[in-house]
This record gives structure tokens, C-alpha cells and sequence, in this order.
């Protein structure tokens, strides 16, 4: 759908469309571990005490 | 519950579905209290802050609890739940943010500061980066590119078309990889306010519609 660039481009150099597929996958990965590493922070206390709070109203609807 | 029949909508509800009451309220609180670090890390990117990220996710959590009748039980849960968050992140947004001149200072300031040419790429310089894109972009990516949702969960959440989330990811990308590209780049020689510049101007230019 959407080219990185005009075919000529692709012929020129050391293959730049290859390293734009490694960069893509490094920024993938990076990308992933940037999001799982607050995933897998310890979930502060509050949270968890807003359900604790919400316990009270269980069963109201 | 594990059933042995499959998933499917029939008229006739499945036993969960029958759940009432605090029984229902149960299930549902278990199950949401497993996603409160997606919310929280969802958050943290939409926000690009800690502190408001972890506001932003508590506000979502408190509405998904308000709703959760609304919530069909078995059906996706944690999809319905970024919906809520995305939903309040730009209602607040509406209503104040203009920070986002103050970001970009500190981007500014933190850009210049990187200066280990040889990390291939810095979390860091990627927060950065992704700062810099336009929100729908970064929104689209985060969520199939770190979220693990399929183009179509993440269309349901951005309440878009599917060809358009593709299209945001695929521009998102590419932007991406210019920034990151051009702040290597910009460290080792000109100003700081120059080389700022154009990393936006190119992250316009990349993000732009074609």
C-alpha cells in the first residue's frame, strides 16, 4: 500500500530497504519492552484500593 | 469458567452470562484487576507521563467499574476496557492540556543530552520519538505494535476503520524511524533548537498523509 520509496532507490547502496527492515524490527522490540516494562511494574496500592472501595457497592445493579 | 461448548452468541445465555449480582460483579473485578497494568502501561504512553499515566488509568478503571454491566462477560474485556481509557484520556485532553509546548522543551533539553552514538536505540530517545508523533498515530502503533491487538481490536478501540489504523501504524512507523535516525544524527553537531526543528519538520513531513 505504502512504498518506503521509488524502485530506483531500491537498487541503489547496500540495500537500504534490508536495514530499514532491521531498524523496523529494532524499534519493534524496543517498542514492546518499553510497554512491558510498565507492565511489569508492581501495580501501585491505589489501585487496587479503588476496587477495594468499589467491593462495597458490589451487587448493587 | 472453562466451558466445553464454544464461545458462540445463542439466545440462550452461557453460564457466565447469567451471573447476576455480586457473583457477576466478582468475575468481573478479577478480570479487570488483571489488566490494570496494560491500562497502566497504555496509559503511560498515551500521556508520556507517570504520574498522569497512573491518574488517567485509575479515572478508567473507576468508569470501567461504574459500567460494568454494560460489559458483556466473555467477550473481550481487555479491548473494552483501552476503549475506556483512550476515551477519557482525550475528553481530559479537551479540557486542559496545552503542555504541549513545555514537552517539547523538555525533549529538547533530554535530545541533547543522549549522547552514546553507539546505543542502537535508546527507550529514552524512543519515548521521545514517539512523543513527537501525532497522538492518533502513536495510539495506533502502541496498540498493534506493543499491545498485541490485531489491526481489527485496535480499529474497535479507535473507534476507526480498519484500513485507517493500518495506515496510521505504517505512517507511524516510518516517522518513527526518521526521528530516531535524525536525532542520531543531530547530537553530534548542530544547535539543539536547530536540530529539533527538523526532526519535527520531518516528522510532519513522514507522518503526512500521502
Amino acid at each position: 500500500m505504502i512504498n518506503p520509496g521509488p524502485n530506483d532507490q531500491r537498487r541503489r547502496g547496500n540495500d537500504p530497504l534490508d536495514e530499514a527492515r532491521l531498524r523496523q524490527r529494532a524499534i519493534g522490540v524496543k517498542l514492546r519492552q518499553m510497554f512491558d516494562e510498565v507492565v511489569n511494574e508492581p501495580v501501585p496500592d491505589d489501585f487496587l484500593s479503588i476496587l477495594r472501595r468499589a467491593d462495597g457497592e458490589k451487587g448493587e445493579g | 469458567m472453562a466451558s466445553t461448548k464454544p464461545n458462540v452468541s445463542a439466545d440462550q445465555a452461557s453460564p457466565a452470562e447469567e451471573l447476576t449480582g455480586a457473583a457477576r460483579d466478582n468475575v468481573f473485578q478479577r478480570e479487570l484487576v488483571k489488566l490494570i497494568p496494560h491500562l497502566r502501561a497504555f496509559a503511560r504512553t498515551l500521556t508520556g507521563d507517570a504520574t498522569q499515566a497512573d491518574d488517567l488509568a485509575q479515572d478508567a478503571l473507576i468508569k470501567a467499574w461504574d459500567a460494568r454491566l454494560s460489559y458483556q462477560i466473555g467477550t473481550n474485556m481487555k479491548a473494552w476496557t483501552f476503549m475506556i481509557l483512550r476515551n477519557q484520556f482525550y475528553s481530559d485532553k479537551r479540557r486542559s492540556w496545552r503542555q504541549s509546548q513545555l514537552d517539547q522543551e523538555a525533549a529538547e533539553r533530554t535530545l541533547v543530552a543522549v549522547d552514546d552514538p553507539a546505543a542502537p536505540i535508546a527507550l529514552d530517545e524512543l519515548r521521545l520519538a514517539l512523543g513527537m508523533l501525532p497522538p492518533e498515530q502513536r495510539e495506533a502503533l502502541i496498540l498493534v505494535g506493543a499491545g498485541g491487538f490485531a489491526y481489527e481490536e485496535a480499529a474497535d478501540i479507535c473507534n476507526c476503520a480498519v484500513g485507517t489504523v493500518k495506515s496510521r501504524v505504517s505512517r507511524a512507523r516510518k516517522a518513527l524511524q526518521g526521528i530516531l535516525d535524525d536525532g542520531a544524527y543531530d547530537r553530534d553537531g548542530s544547535a539543539a533548537g536547530e536540530a529539533m526543528g527538523s526532526i519535527l519538520a520531518d516528522a510532519e513531513r513522514l507522518s503526512a498523509p500521502r
